[in-house]
């Protein structure tokens, strides 16, 4: 009987570039800033490290495919690297391929590293990327806005929300990520913004306008992973662990079958309850203590808080105007800036996400210090709501 | 008895106003002034010749057993396709049986009524029971050309037969002379022309006359005895002068619909009878005759069964069904007359798989899916396992056919940064009633005129053109139905 991830995996370390648009970066500088900042962190070695996992999503338009380019960036000892690609969800995908390797005993002290160099493009906005024969021939032309703003539409639908009472909840959502991310010094985007002016700017998919989307970002995050014995062994004291990590798949059941109302995201919804079952959390709304999720968008964020349980549903539009997940909340959210102004470099997000629980976890969050936290939770979707992967780590004090 | 079963026509629902074309070009050329009256139909950008082939087929062929038709011909001297066979992408389009002969029929203006004689003569013949014959064209024109004036852009079907026939075939006649009026070189995009007074006194004049006499002559038949003579002719003195010569009156004449459409190439005279028959009473004896290096003339009588004309089939619905455009630039940028700025995300590589397409092309071009033989649930597409959760059964699939299923939107959204002919991209997933749902592209609508919820039909569209190698992608896209059955505007 499977008895999950709980506590059998320790974070020692860990590191993360500055995003955002680093012209004169390459993927493999990126790498190394994240690294030489989380082997420092760890007060490890190089060699020490037995096995790494590589997370990149577009590998072919910085770095190329394979597990490679980690291994020459880092000068990694002719060790095991495996890369990793699961659409948003990739540095998620990299620190959980690592977290298994040790906990199952196989080594001792493993590398999850994410990066995504995404301003070698030429334009603002992702590249498109391949959908496969069939779907190039037979699906709309989906940029990740538009098909998230596919939500919007649903959900004002459902829930009896008018366009204007639900563009205001949006515009708090990415307010709140503004005023976060200005108190971020790794933040791509640090400016504060006014609720005017994210209503007043231009739609890029409706409902959604330019600042209810994410920025498009250039950067690097990662993570040294062991067992709570070998990092107390170690001298490490105050141990951050693994509580939960769980992933969930979209099958064709929101794209094909006749149930779902393109509201929310079914993927989300089921990995939320794994991962609580799996981390022992029975009340989410009071056990969190901070939140990073997949604001690719802010009705990506909304929604979330409905699929994560901390919000009931229909109820996030009323959390979010409250300020339930404002930093000084509830339930503080997008507390460096979320995707929305940290940036979102792909491969790199999920640890990111970690890297700022880990800080808070440690009181090393700087003016973004929340009080005391005990349980964090990151969240990313990868696809489009219609078909995607959703994935949720849980990091906490360990034994606590 | 053999004739006409059923007919459709097609008209896209944009109608470039004609005075559009002399505000932005008057300027330059004065010449177009005087012929600045009414309104022309126009493409949208995902429309050609064979997405309007197809919306014309699919309303004649309404309600029939699909199975009878034999044949399927194509007339058009705009294919998207100079060699792969365009009859057979709209049988695929429209699932036809396989086992059956597709044809296509094209170089000249006349390409419609030569493809309606061959057909008749098939089924006379006797091997074939029903033959679907399709005409469309869309034909290219440059900037300030009288051309850009006079065309429009059109489709019209008629499926052929002997039982329940709306019309009777009688006789047909037709003549060949290589008077070169205007010709397209098969390298070159636009028609060259000759000048008109001589194409009026030479060509339109002489050659139809002779052609409609020889036919009345074959057929012992007296022109008054003719309730409509149908024949495509642009310039309208023309056009009434000819009627005259024959001894017909003006009330004979059918209109040549400049003012509505234009004139739709090769498909005209197929868009001119579609219009006449569903005014025609029974006994009524129609003319209908194609002009192009010759002429053809083809002598119908209109039976009683065109009281029972279904309302689905009827070219005055599309007629109906328009939005005037105003925008000359809109005009230029969808008929490729004006080089415009896509943006970098245009620049992606649309190169088709075809063996993809060959595995797919039932989805692809048929929009067909699967019904689960298990539990019962459509889906499209349609893959090796249902995808009822609760289901999941393996190779349970059965042919089922969407694009006639009545569906709703269940999201949508108009997205701004994608590159876009015309931005914003529209689309959504729609719901069938009945079961099966999926993410599509709209069309022919605003954003304002989608909302969660409302219906929605299904159009054989353009999805795609590959500039480097010079393949139209097709699929299928979801329009308002408010739209087609012209509440809006």
């Amino acid at each position: 009987m499977a008895t999950g991830i709980r506590d059998k995996v320790a974070i020692i370390g860990m590191g993360c570039s500055k995003f955002g648009e680093r012209w004169n970066m390459s993927g493999e500088d990126l790498m190394v800033e994240a690294f030489v900042e989380c082997l420092g962190d760890a007060g490890i070695e190089k060699k020490d490290i037995q096995a790494a996992w590589f997370g990149c999503c577009r590998s072919e338009i910085s770095v190329t495919t394979t597990s490679m380019p980690l291994s020459a960036a880092l000068g990694l000892p002719n060790i095991a690297v495996t890369r990793v690609e699961n659409a948003c969800a990739t540095g998620t995908e990299a620190f959980r391929g690592a977290c298994y390797a040790v906990a199952s005993g196989a080594y001792d002290i493993c590398l999850a590293l994410g990066m995504e160099k995404l301003k070698d493009t030429g334009y603002g906005g992702l590249p498109p990327h391949g959908t496969g024969t069939r779907e190039a021939m037979i699906s709309p032309t989906i940029t990740p806005p538009a098909g998230f703003a596919l939500l919007a539409s649903a959900y004002r639908a459902m829930h009896k929300v008018s366009r204007e009472d639900l563009k205001r909840a949006l515009a708090h959502v990415s307010w709140k990520s503004h005023e976060n991310g200005a108190k971020n010094p790794k933040a791509h985007l640090r400016r504060p913004v006014s609720i005017e002016k994210i209503l007043a700017a231009p739609i890029i998919a409706d409902p959604l306008g330019l600042f209810d989307c994410c920025g498009v970002s250039d950067g690097s995050a990662c993570a040294i992973v062991t067992t709570p014995e070998i990092a107390r062994n170690l001298g490490k004291k105050d141990l951050v662990s693994v509580k939960a990590l769980q992933i969930a798949v979209s099958n064709n059941y929101e794209a094909r079958f006749n149930e779902w109302q393109g509201d929310h995201l079914v993927t989300t919804d089921k990995a939320a309850d794994q991962a609580f079952k799996e981390a022992g959390i029975q009340n989410p709304r009071e056990e969190i203590s901070m939140m990073e999720v997949h604001d690719c968008f802010s009705i990506t964020e909304l929604v979330t808080m409905e699929d994560l349980k901390i919000s009931p549903r229909g109820g996030a539009v009323k959390d979010v105007m409250d300020g339930f997940y404002d930093l000084d909340g509830g339930v503080p959210c997008q507390v460096d800036g979320g995707l929305k102004c940290f940036g979102h470099p792909i491969g790199a997000s999920g640890l990111r996400m970690l890297y700022e629980m880990y800080l808070q976890l440690h009181g090393r969050a700087g003016e973004r210090q929340i009080k005391d936290p005990k349980i964090g939770l990151t969240h990313n979707v990868g696809g489009l709501p219609i078909k995607n992967v959703a994935a949720i780590s849980i990091i906490g004090k360990y034994n606590v | 008895m053999i004739g006409i079963v059923s007919s459709g026509g097609y008209i896209p629902r944009l109608r470039l106003q004609r005075s559009a074309i002399t505000k932005a070009m008057g300027w330059f050329a004065p010449n177009l002034l005087g012929a600045a009256q009414g309104e022309r139909s126009m493409c949208n950008w995902d429309e050609d010749t064979l997405t309007m082939a197809v919306a014309s087929a699919r309303d004649c062929i309404v309600d029939m057993d699909k199975s009878e038709i034999d044949a399927v011909y194509l007339a058009s001297t705009t294919m998207p396709f100079a060699d792969r066979d365009n009859a057979g992408i709209l049988k695929t389009a429209l699932n036809l049986k396989n086992n059956i002969s597709t044809a296509d029929f094209s170089t000249t203006l006349k390409a419609g009524t030569t493809a309606l004689i061959s057909g008749l003569e098939s089924i006379k013949g006797g091997d074939r029971k029903e033959i679907l014959v399709v005409a469309a064209d869309k034909r290219r024109s440059k900037a300030a050309s009288i051309q850009e004036m006079r065309f429009g852009d059109g489709a019209a079907s008629l499926l052929l037969g002997r039982e329940n026939l709306i019309a009777e075939f009688i006789d047909s006649y037709s003549v060949s002379y290589d008077f070169v009026d205007h010709y397209r070189g098969s390298s070159t995009t636009y028609d060259y022309n000759w000048e008109e007074r001589w194409i009026r006194d030479e060509g339109y004049t002489k050659i139809y006359i002779e052609a409609i006499l020889g036919l009345l002559e074959k057929a012992s038949t007296k022109i008054n005895d003719v309730a409509k003579i149908i024949y495509p002719c642009p310039v309208k003195r023309t056009h009434t002068s000819i009627a005259k010569s024959l001894g017909a009156k003006l009330e004979q004449v059918a209109d040549n619909m400049h003012e509505v459409t234009g004139e739709c190439g090769s498909a005209h005279p197929f868009v001119m009878l579609a219009q006449e028959l569903e005014n025609a009473q029974p006994g009524d004896k129609l003319i209908v005759a194609g002009f192009g290096q010759g002429a053809d003339v083809l002598l119908f009588q209109v039976t009683d069964n065109i009281k029972n004309l279904n309302s689905k089939q009827m070219i005055s619905k599309h007629l109906a069904c328009k939005k005037a455009e105003h925008s000359y630039t809109k005009w230029l940028l969808f008929n490729e007359l004006i080089d415009t700025e896509m943006g970098a995300r245009a620049e992606a590589d649309n190169r088709t798989p075809l063996s993809t397409l060959w595995r797919e092309h039932k989805l692809i071009l048929g929009f067909v899916g699967g019904i689960c033989k298990e539990c019962n649930t459509p889906q499209i597409p349609s893959d090796r396992v249902c995808v009822n959760p609760d289901c999941g059964a393996v190779d349970s699939q059965e042919e089922y056919e969407f694009s006639n299923r009545p569906a709703r939107v269940l999201t949508f959204t108009g997205d701004n940064l994608g590159a876009s002919m015309d931005p914003p991209a529209i689309f959504g997933m729609i719901q069938f009633e009945g079961g099966g749902r999926m993410l599509m592209d709209f069309s022919d609508c605003e954003l304002d005129d989608v909302e969660v919820g409302v219906p929605m039909e299904l159009s054989f569209r353009k999805k795609y053109y590959d500039k480097n190698r010079g393949f139209t992608g097709y699929f299928w896209k979801a329009i308002p139905q408010m739209i087609t059955d012209n509440i809006a505007e």
